[in-house]
């Protein structure tokens, strides 16, 4: 029998879909079973979730045309 | 700098030709991962001034560098890479009495904890504006040891293999996945103060 630290060490590769079909069969039964694993997992998986739909804010201009500047000075420098 | 007909060009191709002297061809790169390496750099430093700093070092070392880049990893795996090295060097220099090292032992298991256990609404993020909700899941990323931070950010948001990830971190595969079990039951429990059901509390189902 799966335990709840058993589970839980087999988390990540459970929501990545990581692991092989005979310890994910145990993994669900665990969950089928176990209310508090099942939360664990729902909400883990929806951490994950809200993270990945995160909206990547766009590098502000100033810090890219300082960066550019930077760059096009090293540029210069090495094709000398 | 010109956005440019590189703009479709395939990335081994961008980097040969970058390798050869080609200045538009590295700029083009940097375009392509500007925005993702000063949001990596963020997210470890904490700083915007130290992340801005971070973002010049690494495309600069990169250019410099750009001969032993071997090419048998993605260019972006190799500057994630010097990026995380040079965040890593600014948070060390920040706390002197305090050394950073993505090398050190950690796993205790003493931090794999679940202290809340209770469920959230359907989509919890909706109830949000997304400011509000912006400000939640960084402040939760920020709580993270700086471990625990970089994997999370290779792996959960900028989608990195685990073993990209380990190769960017020069982790083994084992690190990186205990790494992100922790990050990812420790975001679980922030946010679970945020999002649970109301009505639902703590060991609810005990």
């Amino acid at each position: 029998m799966l335990t709840c630290k058993d589970f839980l060490t087999e988390l990540s590769d459970y929501l990545d879909e990581a692991i092989d079909a005979e310890l994910r069969s145990k993994l669900e039964r665990h969950i089928t079973e176990c209310p508090n694993c099942w939360v664990i997992a729902d909400t883990t998986r929806k951490t994950i979730q809200i993270y990945k739909g995160m909206e990547p804010y766009p590098i502000p201009a100033d810090v890219e045309s300082r960066l550019m500047k930077a760059l096009e000075k090293k540029m210069a420098a090495k094709q000398k | 700098m010109a956005v440019s007909s590189l703009a479709g060009i395939d990335e081994a191709a961008l980097v040969a030709q970058a390798r050869e002297g080609d200045t538009t061809a590295f700029s083009e790169l940097v375009r392509r991962y500007e925005g993702k390496i000063f949001r990596l750099a963020q997210h470890v430093t904490q700083n915007r001034e130290d992340a801005e700093d971070v973002l010049q070092e690494t495309f600069m070392k990169a250019y410099e560098h750009l001969d032993q880049f071997k090419g048998d990893s993605k260019f972006y795996t190799w500057i994630v890479r010097i990026a995380v090295n040079q965040a890593l060097m600014k948070l060390r220099r920040r706390k002197t009495d305090k050394s950073v090292s993505l090398d050190e032992t950690i796993d205790t298991g003493e931090d794999m904890v679940v202290r809340e256990i209770a469920a959230w609404g359907e989509d919890p993020e909706q109830q949000l504006s997304r400011e509000e909700l912006g400000g939640i899941l960084d402040s939760a990323i920020q709580s993270l040891e700086p471990l625990y931070r970089s994997v999370f950010v290779l792996r959960d948001i900028d989608e990195l293999s685990t073993e990209e990830t380990a190769e960017a971190l020069g982790l083994s595969v084992p690190a990186v996945k205990s790494r992100l079990l922790r990050a990812r039951l420790q975001l679980r429990e922030k946010l679970t103060r945020f999002f649970k059901r109301k009505g639902d509390d703590a060991f609810a189902y005990m």
